[in-house]
């Protein structure tokens, strides 16, 4: 006899097991080995959450008391995917470039980036999928309870302590990797993976049941037809209304499901896995099913009068002494309810945490909040607490109605109340003309209706008197014959009326009101998502500080994410370094990116706060985007033309700028030439000159020889650096290749720079450092000295710091140099590599300048760059390497 | 014959060889060692002489003069400007803030003092 | 629902690139037909037969093999698809 402790031993392994394949998922996706994690059956099995323990357990008790009907709510699904050419592909495409993050992000976004909409969708999910989740938990300690009646079933503290550890394992696992990434868009392999082997898990135990009872009990498949016969289910006869609605109902929902939009849109890694998707996932449906029904009719035949036929999956197997097989059973069940509840936290915590919290938190911190509060940490706590807050919430509610049958319909009328999400999200991806108010009309007149027809009977609230004789005791507005409607089945009934009104009232006031400039681009890149690439619809004029940009930008897609997005962007522009020009291209492109972390409407606002604008003037010049990009949508090749030329303007102005910057200086420059070679030779002269009268006492006279030897010195270092210099630019300079660690090289130019024992803290993480490089490292080692003594010189805070770090992307090692000093102003970051080039602030530090044009030559010859790297708080170099293989080169 | 010079200058040898020459002839030698406060340090001093460099950490040499020119000192102290960038430009724009003797580093000892000298008493520098 | 056609004309013409982009496009068409089909044999059962007569191991068996023959055709189609896309 299995007992309660075995059990649950089994249920701890298993997982634990699963944390393991998310651990391993997750490093190896870091790793960048993501084969099998982006493989297309990886992707459909991940799908499988539709199939949550409502349709493992229930599918078989629906089959037993309505026949054939539970077939609709795989039919469904399997119509949207036969059919994904036409809408998935679309869903998903639009998905991925408008980097969107939940359902409600995509609504969002559609309709003007409407923080309303987004609000609204969110609660409508959070309303539908909380008793959903309590289902899951209800079906777990059930499950526990069938196994172990005697010791279980009599104690209901237990069970309920059962469901509170579910609930809390859930929490932690999808808190541990569910929000290791903040970009929603940055898939979560480690979850995704352990879906995936959980949708395993869950076929290969409904198929062995079913195996076992086909041709186990049955003896075959034709007796198993006669049974069915036999059975009472024969007696059903399809209701084509229930049918037809039920099918529809679950077309939709796989559709809005918040967590069927995670896996299917949000988790994508690649489009063509859907054409994969397309018809796996309907196999995968029809295995889950195809045993279903005679579960349901052996279960009836064989297990006494008035089991319950909801858990006919557990209990047969247990009922004919099959122990393993039950076992199996019940990790299958376990794994439909965990995952189901995994995913929807996950889903609905990023739309709790972008669309609610963040916005709420960013207008208490006033406008500021976005440069200077740490955004990051406070969105990945706000999706922490949303996860919890959704888990406790479907505990409290299980808690509450656990146990009553109305929990057991709650996965019908789920569906419909997301339903209600389709016509704005057909309308808004089919049709221009679709507006924020018609979608919001649509989806308060749907929701409002599902509520009072479908949902708040459904959980039993309504008093008796008001479901006989409607609300006001006027019998047209009775729940569940709206207006007269009688005698349909109440889902039915719910479903034609808020799905027909909410088009309705969508439809009208769509026709009736004007869209803003906003909605008109973003309805234009959705629509058209196919004609118009990845040149996506964004806005933004004015007069954004770039530098203010990255900070944030920082803050919220991580440093190395944000420097490489800019630095990509101005090169695209034709420039170099990090800081591009904030054109309107840049600052979409941004707030895309931005959309994939805190999607569209915060991204949008967050943007906005740092333009600085009006919104009136960024609605004026939306109308002036909106009209240009209608004019290009005719004329690709003048979008072309037309970006070369203001390519090549930028660069010209660009070059004239450092021209007249260069002109400017170079009088100043050879001013400096002379300072440093005159200021030496003035100390020569004047000393040996008393030297020559003779007469001085020893002690002076050696004194003032020594200051004699240090001046030449001085004069011979400099000749050097600029015969280095020209030796560097003639291109004369051979590199000699040695092989040497990183964290060597390092510690040699720390020792050699005297930063070991100066004012001044070096910080460094040896760890990083550990790499081998084949290169020429006393002269990489030159760049180091370089770099640490200008930190050492030009540094000005109290207690002067500098960071050294390492990290290694893509074969390329960068080394950054980041002091926390006051830095270098924009306006000089671009000639401080010139030659000669000191900043007037710091004119007489005792070096001639010639130190980064020098860097600057070395990195090139050594195949790397050294840039300086804006919005790090103080003066901050890069020096970036090509890492190549020691063997290789060797 | 007056006795005191201030010098305004951040090379330390520099600092170091001038101080040897003038104190050796019997000056007092009070030093400022950068641009900021140098006024200030001119006022407090009250000297005969004032020796400045143009290129000083924080305020250039030119500025200082032309401040103190402008009534932040007697309209007729003696100012000794130095310079290492030799650029005749730097000469022009020193006499026309008023200037009293222009010296190009490097310098002779004896060139050096014999300017100090005239401008103490006076006499327009004899040396360049 | 119109969406514009995937595949741009080559300029350069040639028979057998029209050919296959033809072909590519009527096999996109029948994609699209797919879910049509589908419900077509999934929801005439119930609408027409309704109440009618006829036994739940028939329909159940009906529905089964609709099912696998939807799906069969649905590889089938996309493979040849992407199988297009890379020759």
């Amino acid at each position: 006899m299995v007992t309660f402790n075995i059990l649950v031993t089994v249920a701890l392994v298993y997982v634990a097991a699963l944390f393991a394949v998310a651990f391993y998922a997750d490093r190896s996706a870091k790793k960048g080995r993501t084969k099998w994690l982006r493989s297309p059956l990886t992707y459909t099995l991940s799908l499988s959450v539709y199939c949550t323990a409502w349709t493992f357990y229930g599918a078989v008790g629906n089959a037993a008391r309505s026949g054939l009907e539970y077939l609709t709510i795989y039919l469904g699904p399997t119509l949207v995917f036969l059919g994904f050419w036409v809408l998935l592909r679309k869903l998903v495409r639009i998905g991925r470039a408008e980097r969107i993050t939940s359902i409600a992000d995509l609504i969002s976004s559609r309709y003007g980036k409407s923080t309303a909409l987004a609000v609204l969708v969110t609660c409508l999910a959070v309303t539908g999928t909380t008793p959903y989740i309590a289902l899951q938990l209800q079906s777990v300690t059930l499950s526990f309870a069938a196994f172990v009646p005697s010791e279980a079933g009599g104690n209901l503290a237990d069970l309920n302590s059962t469901a509170l550890w579910v609930a809390a394992g859930l929490a932690v696992f999808t808190i541990l990797f569910g929000t290791r990434n903040l970009d929603a868009n940055e898939r979560h392999h480690g979850v995704v993976t352990a879906i995936a082997v959980e949708a395993i898990v869950k076929l290969v135990a409904l198929l062995a049941v079913g195996i076992f009872v086909v041709w186990g009990v049955s003896g075959g498949l034709s007796d198993t037809l006669q049974i069915i016969e036999a059975s009472p289910v024969a007696e059903w006869r399809p209701d084509a209304g229930r049918w037809v609605g039920m099918t529809f109902l679950s077309a939709a929902a796989i559709i809005c499901l918040p967590r069927m939009f995670q896996v299917m849109v949000v988790e994508n890694e690649d489009e063509r896995h859907l054409t994969v998707a397309s018809w796996a996932f309907p196999l995968y449906l029809m295995l889950m099913s195809l045993f279903v029904l005679p579960i349901a009719v052996v279960g009836l035949a064989v297990l006494p009068e008035g089991a319950n036929p909801d858990l006919f999956v557990l209990t047969l197997p247990l009922a004919l002494d099959q122990e393993l097989l039950a076992m199996l059973a019940f990790l299958g069940g376990f794994s439909s309810a965990t995952s189901m509840v995994i995913v929807a936290a996950i889903a609905l915590s990023t739309m709790v945490s972008n669309h609610i919290v963040l916005p709420l938190w960013l207008s208490m911190q006033g406008p500021k909040a976005t440069v200077s509060g740490d955004v990051r940490n406070v969105m990945i706590l706000s999706r922490r607490i949303s996860i919890g807050a959704v888990l406790a919430l479907g505990y409290a509610y299980f808690r509450v109605t656990g146990g009553t049958a109305a929990l057991s319909s709650i996965g019908l009328v789920s569906f419909a109340g997301v339903a209600q999400i389709v016509p704005a999200l057909l309308g808004g991806i089919y049709w221009r003309g679709a507006t924020r108010r018609g979608a919001l009309a649509g989806l308060i007149v749907g929701f409002v209706i599902w509520g009072y027809t479908l949902f708040v009977p459904a959980i039993g609230l309504l008093p008796d008197s008001l479901m006989q004789n409607g609300l006001f005791a006027m019998s047209w507005l009775r729940p569940q014959a709206l207006f007269g409607l009688v005698g349909l089945d109440p889902l039915v009934h719910s479903i034609f009326w808020s799905m027909a009104l909410n088009s309705v009232a969508f439809l009208a006031v769509s026709l009736v009101t004007f869209p803003s400039p906003i909605e008109r681009l973003q309805g234009a890149a959705f629509v058209n998502v196919f004609s118009r690439g990845e040149s996506g619809a964004g806005y933004v004029g004015g007069v954004a500080e770039t530098e203010d940009l990255l900070v944030m930008a920082q803050r919220l897609l991580g440093a190395r994410e944000a420097q490489t997005l800019f630095q990509q962007s101005a090169k695209d522009q034709g420039k170099l370094g990090y800081l591009p020009d904030p054109t309107p291209e840049f600052v979409s492109t941004l707030e895309r990116e931005l959309a994939g972390s805190v999607g569209a409407a915060t991204a949008h606002a967050m943007v906005r706060q740092i333009d600085g604008n009006a919104a009136v003037s960024v609605q004026d010049l939306l109308a002036v985007a909106d009209e240009s990009a209608q004019m290009l949508e005719y004329s690709s090749q003048l979008e072309d033309k037309s970006r070369e030329l203001e390519q090549t303007a930028r660069q010209l102005r660009d070059a004239n700028d450092k021209l007249t910057a260069l002109s400017v200086q170079k009088d100043a420059f050879l001013s400096q030439v002379s300072h440093e070679l005159r200021t030496p030779m003035t100390s020569i002269r004047s000393f040996s000159e008393f030297l020559m009268e003779g007469g001085m006492k020893a002690p002076d006279r050696k004194r003032y020889s020594k200051i004699i030897h240090d001046e030449s010195i001085r004069l011979t270092r400099l000749l050097d650096d600029l015969l280095d210099l020209s030796f560097l630019e003639s291109g004369q300079a051979a590199m000699n290749d040695q092989t040497a660690s990183l964290h060597d090289v390092l510690d040699r130019a720390v020792s050699s720079a005297g930063a070991s024992k100066g004012a001044m803290t070096v910080r460094r993480n040896p760890a990083d450092e550990q790499i081998e490089l084949r290169t020429d490292t006393d002269r990489l080692s030159q760049v180091f000295i370089n770099l640490i003594s200008n930190a050492q010189k030009y540094c000005d805070a109290q207690a002067p710091t500098l960071d050294i770090s390492v990290s290694e992307k893509q074969g390329q090692v960068d080394i950054d140099f980041v002091d926390n000093g006051s830095g270098i102003p924009q306006s000089q970051q671009s000639i401080i590599f010139e030659k000669f080039a000191r900043l007037s602030d710091h004119s007489s530090a005792g070096s001639a300048g010639l130190g980064l044009a020098i860097c600057r030559e070395v990195m090139a010859r050594l195949g790397g760059t050294v840039s300086y790297l804006p919005g790090q708080g103080g003066a901050a170099f890069r020096v970036s390497l090509p890492r190549r293989r020691v063997a290789e080169a060797a | 014959m007056g006795n005191s010079v201030l010098l305004i200058e951040d090379e330390p040898n520099i600092i170091e060889a001038i101080s040897f020459l003038l104190e050796r002839d019997g000056w007092t030698v009070r030093l400022h060692t950068e641009g900021v406060g140098a006024v200030e340090a001119v006022a407090a001093a009250n000297p005969d002489v004032v020796v400045l460099d143009v290129m000083l950490p924080g305020r250039s040499g030119f500025d200082i003069l032309r401040e103190l020119r402008q009534g932040a000192a007697p309209a007729d102290l003696p100012v000794l400007m130095l310079t290492a960038r030799g650029q005749t430009k730097d000469r022009e724009l020193a006499e026309s803030y008023g200037v009293s003797g222009f010296m190009t580093k490097p310098f002779s000892n004896a060139e050096m003092l014999q300017t100090v000298r005239d401008l103490a008493e006076g006499r327009p520098p004899s040396g360049s | 629902m119109s969406e514009a056609p995937e595949t741009k004309p080559t300029p350069r013409p040639s028979k057998f690139l029209e050919q296959s982009v033809y072909r590519r496009r009527r096999l996109i068409d029948a994609i699209k037909l797919l879910p049509t089909l589908g419900a077509g044999l999934f929801l005439t059962p119930a609408l027409i037969l309704g109440t009618g007569a006829g036994s739940t191991a028939t329909r159940l068996v009906y529905f089964f093999f609709c099912w696998m023959v939807l799906i069969l055709l649905c590889a089938t189609l996309t493979r040849a698809l992407s199988r297009g896309e890379e020759g």
